[in-house]
């Protein structure tokens, strides 16, 4: 039984200019303790799907057209706003891009990490703060009791980031969503974050979802992953089965992106691959082909004219492709 | 990418340019455009008044005394006989001129002030702005009734005093412009093409300034004709024979227990023209976006 | 934190000083003295109340006197009212002032703020439109409108409240402080209103919800903190523009404070009384501003931390 299934999610935005289909029918599911990648280019609806697990899409102008998403026995998109809060911050968890904006810049670090046991009644403010003490300590901050009283200024954006984790982790919740944790880090700093959330998966127990543009990341790091495409689901099953075979052109488009480290620099470069053209304007999502086809090698009429269908694969894999046997 | 994200990328793909957007949002904020038909309705009003009052100004009528509005006279009359409507009409003139020619004051002296130290920078801007910045602290209020009492109650005096006051606002924001947009990289890529800088100044940095301008001089125009008023009913503004908006009400609210139309009609007006200046530049400031000195 | 208070102080001072110069000049440059309104007086006694009052001797002379009794805190004898000296007339109507005045600010702030965070909470809808449309009516309505339609309307139809006067009859300070405190209550409401929506749009706001927060605890623990600094920083100028306001204010209602008697002051030409009271009321805006300033800075815990830091 997985931890959390999702199941046909669709979400809109409704503007005077036009309703954009931001998600559309996406299926995936999270297994206990595992660490599920969600991989896109910007705009391919990653987060907003994220989003609408825990209620955080403003309805209008967000509306969520479809969709199930199943954990802990309940349905997540059908619950009311109390419930939802009761699950925010305690069952399921969230960490964002930006660390330098997310933390409040006026109140102290302690305050706000200890908001999330107290808010869900787990603990008094005296246990809540020895509790996060114990917690900035896991996350790698140093002098936590002095940390405690800081103010999110004095730290940099990769502590403060290790704060957002701990602040995530401290009421103990079974899944955390991380929505692009390292993208406004530097490199370096990247790597120390991916380890620690890697350590913290295997001490707490808790799964991942890691929301990511960084192929090489979801190499390393994740058990399963989801390629998104312009608000659909391209692929989805086992990273390693998916990384030697990928099956939708577009996630083989991407792990050829990775440009390679040459060792002997005598050895003739390779020109950077990429994948041509560009992603489909908003206006057009939601149409009835593939929209990947401008930009495919593989593309037949048939892909201009009608949308994808379902394939599987051994394992659990799954590409949305109507050519993804010739791959 | 964030919900609002998604909405302005939506709203972006279809706009052109900078003006033709203002123009746009403009056109959608109701308030916005109403205030701007009705203070271009009252500024009509005011200009035609010659020709279109109903009785002359000074027609006074002494045995009709204060009369509540009739056929004859639309407003009612004041305690002189005088035709309230007549009365209203020649003091917008007089109030919505000072509104503007204050304002316009202000305006020249501030853009001007604000332009020289945004784009000199340096000593020159050091300088200048500490001038601004200490007769920021000085209490105005005091000051222009002081000059009133003092000087007479002179209408231009009136007019430079307000002037005076008002135009430092006005050449903080200018120079912060200027300051900013100086520095941007436009600007950098015009230099690098071989402009020169009249044409820079002129094509690339005027244009991009005015946004905030217009804003803060339609906010600025009620805020002027505010103090007019305030300074007429203390006795210190506008004086007979000439009247204003601000004196009506300051005799409607001697006489307002027997005859509270001479309160009310030109409270009226002068509410009225207020809310249209305010609520047009509150549209103007939505449209172009602008943000204060946040910028 | 010291060092910024004395900064602060040490550009006040300069500031004050052109306040009492510029004064001083001005209604000494103006044409007619204290004493030429009065009935036929003979030559002889307006030159012994002018030598009386120091009036005889030469401009600067005055300015350099002036200065010296301004050290030692006097403000010299009121010229309109024999006998009795500005400090006393000053610290008569003071106390009616600051008492108006706060009454004001206090409806102005609870008012203002109310409404401008209640906006902000969901904007662009009716819930936005009745108080921004009412803040709006305070901005245009000027007070000496407002006052005596509030006037007419609750003091004469209805006959539920004073019309005039001070702490004479039950419940005649109402009328008063709402009037002052109307446009105040007006700008506030914008101000915290933008503040709140600017901070509502941030991304922590986003991470508390995401902790589970309840929306009412969002918006009073996380979001106020940044929201109402708009509102801190705008008390300086509030308060001079109260003091301004209280000028009309206590003309309509026959209140005896200080802005009455300036206004008084200044159709008499009283000439140690009108500086005395510009001197007095600009000293007291300065600070005001001043104290504004550094509350606002403190409360924004980086500036703090600069501050202490060049302590």
């Amino acid at each position: 039984m997985s931890l959390l299934t999702v199941n046909d999610l669709s979400v809109s935005f409704v503007t005077r200019n036009g309703t954009t289909e931001a998600v559309k029918n996406v299926s995936f599911n999270v297994e206990s303790k595992s660490i599920t990648a969600i991989i896109g280019e910007s705009g391919s609806g990653k987060s907003v799907s994220c989003y609408a697990l825990l209620g955080l899409i403003p309805q209008p102008p967000g509306r969520v057209d479809s969709g199930t998403a199943e954990f802990g026995g309940r349905d997540l998109l059908s619950l009311s706003e109390r419930e939802l809060r009761g699950i925010r911050g305690s069952d399921i968890a969230m960490i964002f891009q930006d660390p330098m904006t997310c933390l409040n810049p006026y109140m102290r670090i302690g305050e706000q990490l200890i908001e999330p046991l107290i808010v869900h009644g787990v603990a008094n403010k005296e246990a809540a703060t020895k509790r996060a003490v114990e917690l900035l300590d896991e996350v790698g901050i140093q002098n936590p009791e002095v940390a405690m009283q800081a103010y999110p200024f004095e730290f940099s954006g990769g502590m403060r980031q290790r704060v957002m984790i701990a602040m995530a982790l401290i009421a103990e919740p079974k899944l955390l969503i991380a929505d692009e944790p390292t993208t406004a880090l530097d490199v370096t700093v990247q790597a120390q974050i991916f380890d620690l959330l890697s350590d913290l998966r295997r001490q707490t127990g808790a799964a991942i979802i890691l929301i990511t543009h960084d192929m090489g990341a979801v190499a390393e790091m994740a058990e399963r992953m989801i390629v998104m495409y312009a608000g659909r689901k391209a692929e989805f099953g086992p990273v390693d089965q998916i990384i030697n075979h990928p099956r939708h052109p577009y996630t083989k488009g991407l792990i050829s992106c990775v440009p390679h480290i040459v060792s002997d620099m005598t050895e003739e470069r390779p020109d950077l691959v990429e994948v041509p053209g560009i992603v489909p304007s908003l206006k057009d999502f939601g149409q009835d082909r593939c929209l990947f086809a401008s930009r495919c090698t593989y593309v037949t009429d048939k892909c201009r004219a009608s949308r994808p269908e379902e394939r599987l694969f051994s394992d659990g894999q799954i590409a949305d492709c109507w050519h993804a046997e010739d791959l | 990418m964030s919900t609002q994200d998604i909405g302005a990328i939506v709203e972006a793909e279809e706009g052109a340019s900078l003006w033709n957007d203002a123009w746009l949002r403009l056109k959608k904020n109701r308030a916005a455009v109403t205030g701007g038909v009705v203070l271009v309705v009252m500024v009509l009003l005011v200009l035609l008044t010659p020709w279109i009052a109903p009785y002359s100004y000074e027609a006074q009528n002494l045995d009709l005394g204060a009369t509540p509005p009739s056929a004859a006279h639309w407003l009612g009359t004041d305690i002189f006989g005088r035709d309230l409507l007549t009365q209203i009409l020649y003091g917008g003139r007089i109030s919505l001129a000072v509104g503007f020619i204050a304002t316009a004051v202000a305006l020249v002296i501030g853009v001007t002030w604000g332009a020289v130290a945004g784009y000199v920078g340096g000593r020159v801007d050091s300088m200048m702005m500490r001038f601004v910045d200490i007769l920021y602290a000085l209490p105005f209020m005091i000051f222009i009734i002081l000059l009133m009492v003092v000087f007479g109650r002179n209408i231009l005096l009136l007019f430079l005093a307000i002037g005076a006051v008002e135009w430092l606002t006005m050449a903080r924001i200018m120079r912060t412009q200027v300051q900013s947009l100086r520095q941007q990289e436009f600007v950098e890529a015009a230099v690098s093409l071989g402009l020169a800088p009249a044409a820079i100044i002129f094509r690339h940095i005027i244009p991009n300034a005015i946004g905030p301008i217009i804003v803060y001089t339609t906010l600025t125009i009620p805020s002027v004709m505010l103090l007019e008023a305030f300074l007429s009913f203390l006795g210190l503004g506008i004086q007979p024979p000439q009247t204003s908006w601000g004196l009506l009400i300051s005799y409607g609210a001697e006489t307002m227990e027997e005859y509270p139309w001479l309160l009310i009609f030109p409270g009226a007006a002068l509410t009225i023209t207020l809310f249209s200046l305010n609520f047009l530049g509150d549209g103007l400031r939505d449209a172009l976006d602008v943000r204060g000195s946040k910028d | 934190m010291v060092r910024f208070i004395l900064w602060r102080l040490l550009q006040a001072i300069p500031v004050i000083f052109v306040v009492i110069t510029a004064t001083f000049f001005l209604v000494r440059s103006a044409p007619g003295g204290p004493f030429d309104s009065e009935k036929a007086v003979l030559p002889e006694v307006k030159r012994a109340l002018e030598a009386q009052y120091k009036l005889d001797l030469p401009l600067h002379e005055q300015y350099v006197a002036y200065l010296g009794d301004l050290s030692s805190g006097d403000l010299g004898p009121s010229f309109k009212y024999p006998g009795r000296s500005v400090n006393e007339i000053l610290s008569s109507g003071l106390p009616v002032t600051a008492e108006l005045g706060l009454y004001a600010l206090t409806f102005a702030l609870f008012v203002g703020v109310l409404a401008g965070v209640f906006a902000a909470l969901k904007p662009n809808t009716r819930q936005d439109f009745i108080p921004m449309g009412m803040a709006m009516i305070g901005i245009c309505m000027p007070s000496f409108l407002l006052g005596p339609l509030l006037v007419l309307v609750f003091g004469i139809y209805l006959d539920w409240l004073p019309i005039a006067g001070w702490g004479d009859l039950p419940g005649d300070k109402i009328l008063p402080s709402i009037t002052l405190g109307s446009a105040y209550a007006a700008y506030i409401a914008r101000l915290s209103r933008a503040g709140m929506l600017e901070i509502l749009s941030q991304d922590y706001i986003r991470t508390a919800r995401a902790k589970g927060l309840p929306e009412w605890q969002v918006v009073t623990q996380h979001a106020l903190r940044g929201g109402l600094i708009p509102v801190i920083a705008f008390l300086g100028p509030a308060f001079a523009g109260l003091l301004a306001g209280s000028f009309v204010v206590e003309t309509i209602f026959q209140i005896p404070g200080l802005g009455r008697f300036y206004v008084q002051a200044a159709f008499n030409r009283d000439y140690t009384m009108i500086l005395g009271t510009t001197v007095f009321l600009s000293t007291l805006i300065v600070f005001f501003n001043l104290i504004s300033d550094v509350i606002a800075a403190w409360l924004n815990p980086r500036l703090r931390a600069q501050f202490k830091g060049g302590a």
